[in-house]
């Protein structure tokens, strides 16, 4: 409780500097899950930067997963004072009250990359996040593009079963599919999103297809899942990329890598840049007053090899992935 | 051991063979074998090969449950072990890379036989400690992201063949001779079984039980390393979130399909390694069979089950009682 009395002093003492609230001094604190993933650093090095593309100050708390760990640090933000607080929540619930400390504190918050239950709308100001069912759509949808008229058939490795990405980006996978006749999923398994699983399943995906003849095209949940089939295709003799078509979700750099050699085809990135959005829609709100949407879709964007990967890989290398 | 082979493995062999042949009948070219690139190419195959980190793993943790001891650090030791070497592979030697990673593995060893033997705690808390924190080591090391490599020597432990055989699996088959000459070779084997029979009464007839249990925590770690080793090889980069997760629990199960108990004093290696096959074999399978994800697990602990009672002695002594009382 002093500690937090002693928090409350600074951030008085230091309001008369940070009140002309313009764009240029916002302080924006961030309550991030931790290092789950790859994907997750690299979202942390996007939010700096595109931060200090904004002049904003952007201060990073690392939850190491745990829920209670993100109230600890709200409740220290709103202590602080800060102008804004990004959230990107580890589980769904139990947010309301502290939610409600922010609102009545009067800082906005913004939910990156997952959403959440709350008992109403109002606790959040919006939420920026990729429409997992979409990317499965356009992965789908490139595939029908690619193959045509000619009869496919799919094998796929899905994300950890009853995780809500993985749900989700079958379904959305197997509504662009639906509209052809000519392709079909014949085998699907779950690869549990790593590299280990995805070349083991593949391994006997391609003993089940008459040693892998009969494979047209693989789709993965995730990259990681079709690094490590693209390894199980290479070391049963068959050429990925060009004897059996791939396309999966995230465009993490070792696939962009892949694509390089010519071993795989497609991929649908899960943008890292969730703060970009935030921010900007946070800086309309604050200088103009606009309420942004309740919630804002990231672009999922196809990359093909068609679209320098080489390139790619650069920039996204060193991102943390 | 070789003598009590046909009597206590019965039902641990019979079962892989029934397993095998559920494969074939969901999967008609699951016996099927053909060389690619100079390896044995095959579903039969794949069932040795991806068996082999839980094989390894199990031939540790069987000294271990036989001392009454547990270890649940194994799945942490791995990703520590493929870190480390996937770390050092494309900047040093592979025997620099190799020796560190076996070497971060001892280091897992000793500090687990520290807790355990020296210091009293129960193993079961005490290896608890490094499952946890070694995890985190791992993703320190790693910094979070999948370290990939590109150097062949390392990759050839995940990857490469030797007359055939998929690398793993000679490795496995050479660590079951070399632990088994070792333990069944000389009385150790026999010790180890007294000191998890009752610990005071071999303390008490001379047995230097604290070294021997450091060893074998240290054996254990040893073999977890080098199952790190080949799991990172085998994907060419360390995931220090994945590798090797849940693995202790996979080996944990390994050892008692494998017919040894967990409240110590008798163990059997074969036996052991032919648990991690039962196991893998039934995961090989589902992965052929075509049914939904969702049904894995539950299949899993239905055969389980089964492997399980069959081994049961009260199971049995029922079957044979009701025998009799129809007779």
């Amino acid at each position: 409780m002093a500690l937090k009395r002693i928090l409350m002093s600074l951030a008085l003492a230091s309001a008369p500097f940070v009140a002309p609230a313009s764009a240029a001094q916002l302080t924006v604190g961030f309550s991030q899950i931790g290092s789950e993933s790859g994907w997750r650093a690299a979202e942390t090095t996007v939010s700096k930067s595109e931060a200090s593309k904004r002049t904003v100050n952007l201060k990073i708390a690392d939850a190491q997963q745990k829920q209670e760990n993100q109230i600890k640090a709200i409740r220290s933000f709103v202590a602080q004072g800060v102008d804004a607080i990004f959230l990107a929540p580890v589980v769904s619930t139990g947010w309301d009250a502290v939610l409600k400390e922010a609102k009545q504190a009067k800082i906005p918050v913004i939910l990156l990359d997952r959403d959440i239950d709350p008992s109403g709308k109002d606790l959040y100001l919006t939420a920026v996040t990729s429409d997992s069912v979409h990317e499965g759509e356009v992965a789908g949808d490139w595939l029908a593009k690619t193959v045509g008229d000619k009869a496919c058939n799919i094998v796929e490795l899905q994300g950890t079963v009853g995780a809500s990405v993985a749900t989700n980006r079958k379904k959305g996978f197997d509504t662009a599919i639906a509209k052809h006749a000519n392709l079909k999923v014949v085998r699907s398994q779950t690869g549990d999103f790593t590299r280990a699983k995805g070349k083991e399943v593949m391994e006997s995906f391609i003993k089940a297809e008459g040693g892998g003849k009969s494979i047209c095209a693989v789709y993965a949940h995730n990259d990681d899942m079709m690094v490590g089939a693209i390894q199980a295709m290479k070391e049963a003799g068959l050429k990925p990329g060009k004897d059996i078509l791939t396309v999966s979700i995230d465009a993490v750099p070792d696939i962009f890598k892949a694509m390089v050699a010519g071993e795989a085809n497609a991929t649908v990135e899960l943008t890292p840049n969730m703060a970009g959005p935030a921010l900007d829609a946070l800086i309309a709100y604050k200088d103009k007053g606009t309420t942004p949407p309740k919630w804002i879709q990231t672009e999922s964007k196809l990359y093909t090899s068609a679209d320098n990967p080489q390139q790619a890989y650069d920039s996204k290398k060193g991102l943390g992935y | 051991m070789a003598l009590a082979l046909p009597r206590r493995g019965l039902a641990q062999i019979a079962a892989l063979i029934v397993i095998l042949l559920i494969d074939r009948m969901v999967s008609p070219q699951f016996f099927d074998l053909r060389l690619q690139d100079g390896r044995l190419f095959g579903s039969l195959i794949d069932v040795l090969n991806r068996g082999a980190p839980v094989a390894l793993l199990a031939l540790g943790m069987v000294l271990v449950i036989a001392t009454r001891g547990i270890d649940l650090s194994v799945g942490a030791v791995m990703a520590i072990s493929g870190a480390i070497a996937a770390s050092l592979a494309d900047s040093h030697a592979w025997p620099v890379a190799v020796a560190a990673a076996l070497g971060a593995g001892l280091l897992c060893g000793l500090w687990n036989g520290f807790l355990v033997a020296i210091l009293g705690i129960q193993p079961i808390v005490a290896t608890l400690i490094l499952m946890v924190a070694g995890r985190g080591i791992a993703q320190l090391i790693t910094e979070g992201r999948i370290v990939t490599f590109t150097s062949p020597d390392i990759i050839w432990f995940g990857t490469g063949s030797l007359l055939g055989m998929p690398a793993p699996v000679v490795i496995v088959v050479g660590m079951l001779i070399v632990t088994g000459l070792v333990v069944r070779g000389s009385a150790l084997g026999l010790l180890i079984e007294a000191a998890g029979g009752n610990a005071r009464a071999s303390e008490l007839s001379g047995v230097g039980i604290r070294t021997m249990v450091v060893s074998v925590y240290v054996w254990c770690s040893l073999c977890a390393a080098l199952a790190g080793i080949i799991a990172a090889a085998d994907i060419m980069g360390a995931d220090a979130n994945n590798a090797g997760l849940w693995l202790e629990l996979d080996a944990i199960l390994a050892v008692v399909i494998g017919g040894t108990s967990l409240f110590g004093g008798r163990f059997s290696l074969v036996l052991a390694v032919c648990g991690a096959l039962i196991i893998q074999a039934m995961n090989t399978g589902i992965l052929l069979s075509g049914y939904p994800p969702e049904f894995n697990l539950v299949v899993k602990a239905a055969v389980v089950l089964v492997v399980l009672l069959l081994q049961s002695p009260r199971l049995s002594d029922l079957v044979a009682n009701y025998r009799k009382a129809r007779a």
